[in-house]
């Protein structure tokens, strides 16, 4: 086997999960014009674990899922998907075709695509530009939409554009292409924030019934929804891991208190 | 097939079927019904609609790219006029030993420079089938490679159609320089015939008209069948929320490249329908200044309809000719005139107020 087919072999591997932990972040440093944003930071998250990840502003939340999207580059450190996939070497597109779906802060749908449109975008499978221009959705394919809108609660919209849901339809229809994207590994970015009571109730019982089969990341400001979903929840202040362990825990930690919600 | 294609697409149906019976009924009207009748279509009519056409499939890449894509090109004259400079090539070979100085090798503007043999690259033109080829192939290298630059550097927005700008401005000013060996600020003129058929008879007229609007009927069906398809509405997903798409697992960078690419290979082949029709190819098209007026016809039309373009590229050009010979000074303000007016009551075009008075209609019939 020539060279190149050697790097193109490991650049085709799949995930390995096989030692519990589905992503690896260790002694990642950023920092944006002098700012730590990201402060030797170590992190593992399980297979099938929902993690909650809290923090005030600025303690570099945001930071940590550009890099695990590929979006920012660490200064240090190292980012591993499973056992054999390094991140920091990857793109965007490959880290999401890798099996790493992000849900951005505010609500991204494709505003002028219809909401089926919207997961038909997002489904996994072959993103080349000349399939794309062939590309027919198949049975299977047809199946899995009408699921994951009846999943997010959305089968009523299947027509309707995108832009004219409402705020808290948006996030769900966001959740829903991620779930048809068929990931391992879910980063969720503030998901109930500017949501109604109901919103943010029917919200946590998705996310719930979503881990297990795939991680889920969530990173929330709102306690009260952090305590109805998580199992674990971790603390970061200005770019590290404060604490770690379960609500409980966490919330009794003095120097969680001080930080953050002794405020 | 067509019918699926055209299925909601309402507009398209009417203009090609507009175009269809266009196509059909002027040739009859210009050599079938005599001189004198007042039926009788005038050959220079014929050209002038011949070059609207041509427009019109300019008009159409570039809402390809602007109206779907999202990237403001200001640039694609550019694109047109190599199309344009590769069939004038051939055509000037086509001159032979006619020119002034009857050589039969070198064309006038060579003779006059005192080369004593045709440059490399003039090599093939006198081959008609090598003439198309580089019609396509050299806006596609251009297109290609400078997508490829631009949009792997993430050059996006503003600075995007700045560059597009530059581009065809680089250009005009090479193609001015007579050492480039394009014929310099002239251009390539005096063409006598194209295959065997003189440039100046009525039936040659007549095939290159019919010739516009059969690729601009291909060249609209061609872009439509792109956006309908899955890459369609990749791309307007990568115009509406290009991060996203890209966390969606799509190669953003490619996808860009490849309808640019197609984009101007298709405004080449209306470049090279342009040429034989106006009878000159000179570094003038190259001028920013075209690039920015084909957007204007775009913005006038509606954008992302494609026949919204068709519309502004063959209304703006009448009112040109129609102005430019009642009042020629007057002409840029009124364009100018005319985009701020449609930018500021019209943002969606002609097309848009169409759609605005159908669903007007159909409201107070509801209403009623």
């Amino acid at each position: 086997m020539s060279e190149g087919e050697g790097a193109r072999f490991i650049t085709k591997q799949t995930l390995d999960t096989s030692h519990k932990a589905i992503l690896y972040l260790e002694d990642l440093n950023v920092s944006f014009d002098g700012f730590k944003a990201i402060n030797n930071l170590t992190l593992y998250i399980d297979t099938g674990e929902l993690r909650c990840i809290i923090g005030p502003n600025g303690a570099g939340k945001t930071t940590m899922m550009d890099i695990i999207t590929g979006k920012t580059k660490p200064d240090s450190g190292q980012a591993w998907f499973g056992q054999t996939l390094d991140l920091l070497k990857m793109t965007e597109p490959e880290i999401a075709n890798a099996g790493i779906g992000r849900k951005f802060q505010k609500p991204t749908v494709f505003e002028s695509h219809t909401v089926a449109e919207n997961l038909e975008l997002a489904m996994h499978g072959n993103k080349s530009v000349w399939y794309s221009l062939r590309a027919k959705l198949n049975g299977e394919q047809k199946y899995l939409i009408d699921e994951t809108l009846r999943t997010i609660g959305l089968s009523d919209h299947y027509h309707r554009p995108a832009g004219a849901l409402s705020h808290g339809q948006k996030q769900w229809l966001e959740i829903g292409m991620l779930l048809v994207q068929k990931p391992h590994l879910l980063l969720v970015d503030e998901p109930v924030a500017g949501m109604t009571h109901q919103e943010m109730d029917k919200t946590a019982e998705l996310l719930v019934s979503l881990a297990g089969e795939r991680s889920v990341v969530v990173v929330e400001h709102d306690m009260e929804f952090v305590r109805s979903i998580a199992d674990k929840v971790t603390v970061l202040h200005q770019g590290s891991v404060l604490a770690e362990g379960s609500m409980d825990e966490v919330q009794n930690d003095p120097r969680v208190i001080e930080v953050y919600l002794g405020e | 097939m067509l019918l699926t294609l055209l299925r909601n697409d309402r507009g398209g149906q009417i203009m090609l079927g507009v175009l269809a019976l266009v196509i059909i009924a002027v040739p009859i009207l210009n050599l079938v019904v005599p001189q004198g009748n007042p039926l009788h279509v005038p050959t220079y009519l014929v050209t002038l609609m011949g070059k609207y056409l041509t427009y019109a499939l300019l008009a159409v890449t570039v809402d390809l790219v602007w109206g779907y894509l999202g990237i403001l090109s200001l640039g694609h004259g550019a694109f047109f006029a190599l199309g344009g400079y590769a069939m004038g090539m051939y055509l000037m070979r086509q001159i032979g030993d006619r020119g002034v100085y009857g050589n039969p090798e070198l064309p006038d503007f060579m003779v006059f420079l005192n080369w004593k043999e045709l440059p490399w690259f003039w090599a093939g033109f006198d081959m008609f089938w090598f003439a198309l080829l580089m019609v396509i192939v050299v806006p596609a290298i251009l297109a290609f490679v400078f997508g490829w630059l631009a949009f792997r550097s993430r050059v996006t927005g503003v600075y995007l159609s700045i560059m597009t700008q530059a581009l065809t401005y680089a250009l005009l000013l090479a193609f001015f320089r007579n050492e480039m060996g394009f014929g310099g600020n002239n251009g390539l003129t005096d063409f006598k015939d194209m295959l065997g058929f003189s440039l100046q008879a009525d039936g040659t007229r007549i095939a290159l008209f019919v010739a516009s609007g059969i690729a601009l009927a291909l060249g609209y069906l061609i872009c439509r069948y792109i956006i309908n398809s899955k890459l369609g509405r990749v791309i307007v997903a990568i115009r509406d929320a290009e991060s996203r798409t890209r966390f969606v697992g799509y190669k953003v960078e490619n996808y860009k490249v490849w309808v640019f690419t197609v984009s101007a290979i298709l405004a080449g082949i209306a470049g090279a329908l342009y040429v034989p029709q106006v009878g000159i190819i000179n570094p003038g098209e190259f001028s920013p200044l075209n690039s920015i007026e084909i957007v204007i016809w775009v913005a006038i039309g509606g954008r992302a309809t494609l026949y919204g373009a068709v519309l502004g590229a063959i209304l703006v050009n009448y009112s040109k000719t129609l102005f430019t010979g009642l009042m020629p000074e007057s002409w840029l303000f009124m364009l100018g005139a005319l985009f701020v007016l449609v930018t500021l009551y019209l943002p969606k075009g002609l097309a848009g107020l169409v759609n605005q008075l159908k669903t007007h209609t159909v409201s107070k019939k509801v209403t009623a």
